[in-house]
């Protein structure tokens, strides 16, 4: 996105979008629900993790498991994204042509409607919260407000690193058929890496300080463990963050280039 | 200066060649051959500001293939191109303000949205000021008549409708050259009319140029003075619409209305009879249509006139779709 807005009212852009792309998700209100209550894997897996931490030895309490994976939970629902089956879909039927051919790169009407659809979701996602805490008021805790907003800025960051991930990935769309592969196989190391299925305190040492150079843990783990206040290494957390960000950035826009050369527009 | 020039610009893509059947899926999945495809040959040619030009071919010709390198959606393989002064496919700021590309119905709308929604996306990007914006989308409506559609989501308008949002939504940014690749396709004879009257409007009132592929040819002969002629990716004419009429239609179609008489031999001998004259085309009960060559065309009608019982005749230019297709048949003009 090194066109980035071409510096031309950046922020009437930006709101314009945001504006247009919250419309365009609430017309799909009653798929929100689904789309929330699909991000349940985490509620599921507390339930798992209690009855394990209750028979075992573990590095967290049952209480700990109970508000990880509620703070899993609500991180997953702040960093969904989906933006490789509509890139693959654009450039496989041709679409994208009609976005070429505008003064904005493409990449910030994906952004922009990933950013929007948080919007339209939290009300739900709220919702379920309240719902949580009403049906196990034990797990209600009272957070520290600097962890909690820390933990909500390294969320942001995590939405955009996965963000970047995926997009960077949809640009195989200009050599293969389906580039959704690639990320369907990343999402089984994002899966266990990320902190989704067992957290970071219950791998063996060696393997949590490799995994912590990667860049997994920063998509769930560590934003869900600042929200609930464990301790976490804030200067390795923005650092390795950061230079995620930084090497899939440069990535994607070295693809992007190379990809628009690639392009036939075909089926358009 | 040309606003468009083209020089000795060529495409040429991979594809991948797949035998049917197992053998051939196999040999597919270890060792894939592929072939090129020479989609543009060699095509160069320059348009001017203002000019309304047809561009034409059969399926394949390789039309859609150069809008989309004379937009920069695609780079060429050789050859140049400049456009508005730019190189497409650098795709420069400037560039993008000046043009736009009409391909189909279902382009840059959002489906679920109204029409207004995306309108209000292009004037944010293109940086256009909220009255401006009023101005020209209250102008293009009026032109398009599409008073009150804008508001309704695109999903429920018609197809016409759509097509004719879609061409504001291309246009709201005032670009000088517009690319159109079939613009009214599948729409029925008004809204047809309707785009096309639109155009020419367009194009008189903001001097804009214009390069159109149709199938229709009423678009063409409505709208353009000049065409292009491209067949298996060469440019095989390029020049007046008329001229390439005159060259190319050295026949003219002859109707004849039989009396009872003559309508009354069978229908074999009488088709014999008729086939003595020209080309027969059609015999529809006592209507007989053919084809005669200018320079008989006296003579015959007189034979005609003198053989046969004939209560009506009309001798009319034959239709601008046989004349193209009978070129393209041929695969040259001269």
């Amino acid at each position: 996105m090194t066109t980035l807005f071409q510096g031309r009212r950046p922020w009437h852009i930006a709101r314009t979008l945001m504006v247009v792309y919250y419309a365009y998700m609430l017309e799909y209100r009653a798929e929100l629900l689904f789309w929330v209550l699909s991000g349940s894997l985490p509620l599921i897996l507390m339930g798992v993790w209690v009855q394990a931490a209750e028979t075992g030895q573990f590095a967290l309490s049952s209480l700990e498991f109970v508000r990880y994976f509620f703070a899993v939970f609500l991180v997953r629902q702040l960093t969904v994204v989906w933006v490789i089956w509509e890139f693959e879909r654009q450039v496989v039927e041709g679409t994208l042509s009609a976005k070429l051919l505008q003064p904005l790169d493409p990449g910030w009407h994906h952004f922009a409607s990933h950013t929007a659809e948080r919007f339209a979701r939290l009300p739900l996602v709220i919702g379920m919260m309240v719902l949580f805490f009403l049906l196990y008021p034990a797990a209600l805790w009272q957070p520290d407000l600097t962890n909690l907003g820390l933990g909500l800025i390294m969320t942001m960051l995590a939405f955009i690193l996965r963000f970047l991930i995926q997009y960077t990935f949809a640009m195989f769309a200009f050599w293969m058929e389906r580039a959704v592969a690639i990320e369907q196989f990343w999402f089984l190391l994002y899966l266990f890496l990320s902190g989704m299925v067992a957290p970071l305190e219950v791998f063996p040492p060696m393997v949590r300080s490799l995994v912590l150079w990667t860049p997994f843990p920063y998509l769930i783990s560590i934003p869900a463990s600042l929200i609930v206040g464990l301790p976490v290494n804030l200067t390795q957390a923005f650092l390795v963050t950061f230079g995620w960000i930084a090497i899939f950035w440069m990535l994607n826009r070295w693809l992007w280039h190379r990809g628009l050369k690639h392009y036939s527009g075909m089926g358009a | 200066m040309s606003i468009i020039s083209v020089h000795h610009l060529s495409k040429t893509y991979p594809v991948a060649v797949k035998q049917p059947g197992l053998q051939g899926t196999l040999r597919h999945l270890f060792k894939r051959t592929y072939h090129n495809v020479h989609a543009v040959q060699d095509v160069s040619f320059t348009i001017e500001p203002g000019e309304v030009v047809g561009f034409l071919g059969p399926n394949g010709a390789g039309k859609t293939t150069t809008l989309k390198m004379l937009t920069g959606l695609i780079h060429p393989s050789t050859g140049d191109i400049q456009v508005a002064g730019h190189v497409p496919y650098q795709r420069d700021r400037s560039f993008l303000q000046s043009i736009t590309l009409v391909m189909g119905q279902k382009q840059q709308l959002i489906w679920d949205l109204p029409a207004m929604d995306s309108l209000r996306i292009n004037a944010a990007v293109y940086g256009i000021e909220e009255r401006e914006f009023r101005h020209r989308v209250g102008e293009l409506v009026d032109m398009l008549s599409l008073e009150s559609k804008l508001t309704q989501p695109v999903r429920k308008l018609s197809l016409g409708e759509r097509m004719k949002a879609e061409v504001l939504a291309a246009l709201v940014h005032r670009p000088q050259v517009l690319f159109l690749d079939e613009p009214t396709l599948g729409l029925d004879v008004n809204a047809q009319v309707s785009v096309r009257n639109f155009l020419r409007e367009y194009n008189q009132r903001y001097g804009a140029t214009i390069l159109l592929t149709s199938h229709y040819m009423a678009d063409i002969t409505a709208l353009c003075q000049r065409v292009m002629l491209i067949y298996a990716g060469r440019l095989i004419y390029d020049g007046g619409l008329e001229n390439l009429l005159e060259k190319f239609a050295p026949y003219r179609e002859v109707t004849v209305e039989l009396g009872e008489q003559s309508a009354s031999l069978s229908p074999q001998s009488l088709s014999d009879r008729l086939r003595s004259y020209g080309e027969l085309e059609t015999v529809e009960g006592c209507i007989a249509r053919f084809m005669v060559h200018r320079d008989q065309l006296p003579t015959a009608i007189a034979r005609l006139l003198a053989d046969l019982d004939v209560i009506d005749l009309t001798v009319t230019d034959p239709p601008v779709e046989d004349v193209i297709g009978r070129v393209f048949q041929q695969g040259h003009v001269t």
